[in-house]
């Protein structure tokens, strides 16, 4: 700062400057005891509620722990079901039912929501007013309770159009379609947030639309658009709903394939368990919960972990 | 609009011979690719197009063996009774149930986090906090269910033991933890909101001799209003879609109750309940299936347009 141009400290500027020190220094001293107590209290309240919530769901973690702990072994993840030898019975054949419908969910949700998400966000003609209703439509879609979507797979997957009758098949085409709006809601934030000079210089240097897309801004946006895949392939884990109206039967023996046979998911087979009174069962469905909690718990972590890495790159 | 052949004409006057900019030949593979990413986009429109269409037909079906009014304000629920009814009112109470019990957990529970991880939080506090609520907003919804069987039932008997606790399930527990599996949607919808105050509205607060007690209530809360109350309706409309949860721990008597101790049906958990394993086209059960789902997706419909609207809202005024 130039010095030489200070005006002169004449009685007036004095004056002024000890004014607006005093209306400083005012507002920067203790306040008044009541107002001190308030201020004190009021972010302890906040705190309490906070504590609350990270105390509430770290009970539940803990309690799966406490409570299905000991039945924790190979055998639970390698052996059948069984309702008379509840010691020995494990989760194989709802683990495979859980693969085969996960398995589906994923072949199904990575193409269509990434392509949904490239179609609306980079050739859909924004102005028009079928785009708006898309956005809507998806937006609405991710809301709807899972079960309208069991619904929706009885009639039309499970019977109706589809015919699939209660297969394996029919539970996961129900599941990908829930979970789907979760993944083009992913993808269109991940395409949007691609600078338009990535585009741009694509374009100048010959490159068609679809070359621009898919060589720059498909790469650009590929942690956005796994993360948004991972959150929805771990709802889909632990999805339960939806699959007791599409068929997952609840006691099932045999090994399940894709397209015949009768099937179970791993949610559904501890509901299964927890609704019975014996002991032994509830430990063995909280055994399952710990499995499963594990599983989508560290896909969640995955997700959070690689969107905030990613996050405002450009 | 600017033409292939007049950029060329352009190029031409310009002096000197150049090839036209615009593409040398046909793309066909270029539309072949943009037809399939819009069927991709289209599915969407297929699939909410799906859902109405087999709630409609399936209700058409019903209304045509049970009256409307029978069925809206009807106060008895007894589908597979010899003396079937179809009043559709303990179902909707147990739900409007289950949603105050969660959101007198999830509302203050959840905003006063979000207001502490917005305004409070040391940011080394926060960076720890925030992904992991967003973690935990992924438990499995059985898991819940069944922690509040087996875990918060017992423990809430202890605790209260004055409270006529007559059957293993209870409305007020599993409200309690429907609201705890909310709270996490709530305090980051929330906090979204609040983050998305422009800070020169606290700093002229700041400057005006506010503390942070007004700054946070007067100015931040009234200004991130419209995204707070979306989370509150998001919260909601999850608690009224909820299924496992209320399976589990709230039992399945349609009761016209509010007593907390008490086992209720929810629209969901008679869902739920009716449709486990294959059950038979064509008869009563089967359509009631349909119309509850009717009345359970107009509900949650209007819920979630209220919170689009309202997030819109808030988007808009300060980006």
């Amino acid at each position: 700062m130039a010095t030489g141009t200070r005006p002169p400290r004449t009685a007036r500027t004095r004056l002024a400057v000890a004014g607006a020190r005093a209306a400083t220094v005012g507002s920067l001293t203790a306040p008044a005891a009541g107002r001190r107590v308030r201020e004190f209290l009021f972010p302890a309240v906040l705190f309490l509620g906070l504590s609350v919530a990270l105390t509430g769901l770290a009970a539940l973690i803990i309690w799966a722990v406490v409570q299905g702990g000991e039945r924790v072994n190979l055998g639970l993840v390698t052996n059948g079901p069984s309702a008379i030898n509840p010691e020995q019975a494990g989760y194989r054949t709802a683990i495979l039912g859980s693969l085969w419908v996960i398995g589906g969910v994923i072949v199904l949700i990575v193409p269509l929501g990434t392509g949904a998400a490239i179609y609306l966000e980079e050739f859909a003609d924004r102005t028009r007013w079928y785009h708006r209703l898309f956005e809507l439509n998806i937006q609405n879609l991710a809301g709807v309770p899972s079960i309208v979507f069991g619904i929706l797979g009885l009639a039309f997957i499970v019977r109706g159009p589809l015919q699939l009758g209660f297969v394996a098949a029919a539970g996961s085409i129900t599941v990908a379609l829930l979970v789907l709006p979760t993944v083009i809601i992913a993808a269109l934030e991940a395409i949007r947030a691609v600078p338009s000079s990535v585009r741009q210089g694509a374009m100048a240097l010959g490159a068609t639309k679809w070359q621009t897309v898919w060589h720059q801004v498909l790469p650009a946006a590929r942690s956005g658009i796994l993360t948004g895949v991972i959150l929805a392939v771990a709802r889909a884990i632990g999805e339960a709903a939806p699959l007791l109206l599409v068929g997952a039967v609840t006691f099932t023996m045999a090994d399940p394939s894709f397209f015949e046979g009768s099937y179970t998911t791993l949610p559904v087979q501890i509901y299964d368990w927890a609704r019975r009174p014996q002991e032994e069962l509830r430990t063995l469905a909280a055994a399952g919960i710990l499995v499963m909690l594990a599983l989508v718990l560290a896909m969640n972590s995955v997700a959070v972990w690689l969107r905030n890495r990613y996050e405002q790159k450009w | 609009m600017i033409t292939p052949r007049r950029i060329a004409a352009a190029s031409a006057g310009a002096g000197s011979p150049r090839r036209p900019l615009a593409a040398s030949r046909p793309r066909y593979g270029e539309r072949v690719i943009r037809a399939l990413l819009a069927l991709c986009a289209g599915l969407s429109v297929v699939v909410t197009t799906g859902i109405v269409l087999s709630l409609l037909v399936g209700t058409v079906d019903f209304f045509r063996v049970v009256p409307v009014t029978d069925f809206l304000f009807g106060t008895r629920w007894a589908p597979s009774f010899s003396d079937a009814s179809f009043g559709v009112l303990p179902l909707v109470a147990g739900t409007a149930n289950i949603v105050l019990w969660s959101m007198l957990v999830a509302v203050p529970v959840g905003l006063s986090s979000a207001i502490y991880l917005s305004e409070y939080a040391p940011a080394r506090l926060r960076k720890v906090v925030k992904p992991m609520l967003e973690v935990l907003e992924g438990i499995p919804t059985v898991a819940i269910g069944l922690f509040a069987l087996l875990f918060l039932r017992p423990l809430l008997e202890e605790l209260l033991p004055f409270l006529p606790w007559r059957t293993p399930h209870s409305v007020g527990v599993a409200g309690v933890a429907v609201g705890l599996m909310i709270v996490p949607l709530v305090a980051s919808v929330a906090d979204d909101a609040m983050r998305a105050v422009p800070r020169s509205l606290r700093e002229g607060a700041y400057a005006l001799g506010a503390g942070k007690l007004t700054v946070s209530t007067r100015v931040v809360f009234p200004a991130a209003i419209s995204g707070i109350v979306a989370a509150f309706v998001l919260a909601v409309s999850r608690a009224i879609g909820e299924t496992m949860v209320v399976l589990l721990a709230a039992g399945a008597s349609p009761n016209l109750t509010f007593l907390p101790t008490e086992s209720v049906q929810t629209m969901t958990a008679f869902i739920g309940q009716t449709a486990t394993g294959e059950i038979a086209t064509g008869t009563i059960d089967y359509y009631t299936i349909f119309a509850v789902g009717a009345l359970l997706f107009v509900l949650t419909l209007m819920m979630n347009m209220l919170a689009i609207r309202l997030v819109r809202r808030f988007r808009e005024v300060y980006e």
